[in-house]
């Protein structure tokens, strides 16, 4: 199978997630105190290597069919999750992810709290803030990048485009030093679910026994009918919430 | 530790499942009733996934948008 999605879809889900650890660190590294803030972010990082440098060789291991079955039973259900909030958001169901108003929340959370130094951290709040923020935006990246790489058997360029994006969005944020608010964090993660729930689609069927016709070329068709459906449904919301508050404002006339 | 351990489930359960547990329901039975189709009926039932994943897409969204999820 071409790396093309693969790649495309590691990096892509990994820059929306390190987009919102971005907003967590320049939060607490401008408002409390970046060296701390730094600790907390290596020692995520570290975490984060750990997890792919143990899991992933682990999960080759596993036959292919069997692994195709799990993963993509996990990707399926992952990437409705996704598909499902960005849906609802795109429909105006669902507040839009604000990096702004997260931003501003978070640096009145950080002036507010207390310090303290332990051991060799300056200030334990900035660090925790920083740790958990990385880890956790973090660890849905790795449990993607792991999930794709195995079943291609390719988790190092998995990893290579995580940590290219990861790259990319810090240098950015270096030179912008703002929380990225005009990323369409939205349209990304749309695209994201529309790619994990199509490979969860036909890994988790292909595991269960099934063959596609074409094979890996259905794809080709599973991932356009997966956008498509995607699509129909926000459609179908936005015209079913223009309704109501059409006929809402009929009865308030 | 059981407290350790229940915090550790509900921190994965909620990561990989999350809002709705429906959906998952929707692709395990999908998955189940795909395999007995493929290995006992012989039936190549490759239809099956994205027809479920859709329509459990369908009814997340439905529950979701009027209130009841």
């Amino acid at each position: 199978m071409n790396a093309l999605p693969l790649v495309l879809t590691v990096f892509v889900a990994c820059a929306v997630e390190a987009v919102e650890a971005l907003t967590i660190v320049l939060a607490a590294g401008l408002t409390r105190e970046w060296r701390s803030t730094f600790q907390g972010m290596t020692a995520a990082l570290i975490v984060l290597a750990a997890v792919v440098a143990v899991v992933g060789p682990a999960l080759t291991l596993i036959p292919l069919a069997p692994l195709r079955l799990i993963v993509g039973a996990l990707l399926a259900v992952f990437g409705l999750q996704w598909l499902r909030k960005a849906i609802l958001r795109a429909s105006g169901y669902k507040e839009l992810h604000d990096e702004e108003g997260i931003y501003a929340r978070q640096v009145a959370a950080a002036r507010a709290a207390s310090g303290g130094r332990r051991g060799w951290v300056h200030d334990w709040y900035a660090f925790t803030l920083s740790f958990k923020g990385v880890l956790l935006e973090g660890l849905e990246v790795v449990f993607i990048a792991i999930t794709f790489g195995a079943s291609q058997g390719n988790v190092g360029l998995a990893a290579l485009s995580a940590a290219a994006a990861v790259l990319v969005v810090a240098v950015v944020g270096v030179v912008v030093h703002a929380p990225l608010a005009r990323v369409p964090e939205n349209a990304l993660k749309f695209a994201v679910g529309v790619m994990l729930t199509s490979f969860g689609i036909f890994w988790s069927a292909e595991g269960a026994g099934a063959s596609w016709p074409g094979n890996d070329a259905a794809l080709l068709v599973i991932v356009p009918l997966t956008l498509l459906v995607a699509l129909g449904y926000t459609a179908l919301l936005r015209r079913t919430r223009a309704l109501v508050a059409a006929g809402a404002k009929e009865v308030t006339q | 530790m059981s407290r350790w351990l229940r915090s550790f489930g509900a921190f994965w359960y909620d990561f990989i499942v999350g809002d709705d547990w429906r959906g998952a329901a929707a692709v395990a039975l999908a998955l189940a009733v795909t395999a007995l189709l493929v290995h006992v009926a012989g039936v190549n039932a490759w239809w099956l996934m994205p027809v479920c994943v859709f329509a459990a897409l369908g009814w997340s969204l439905r529950r979701a948008t009027t209130g009841r999820s």
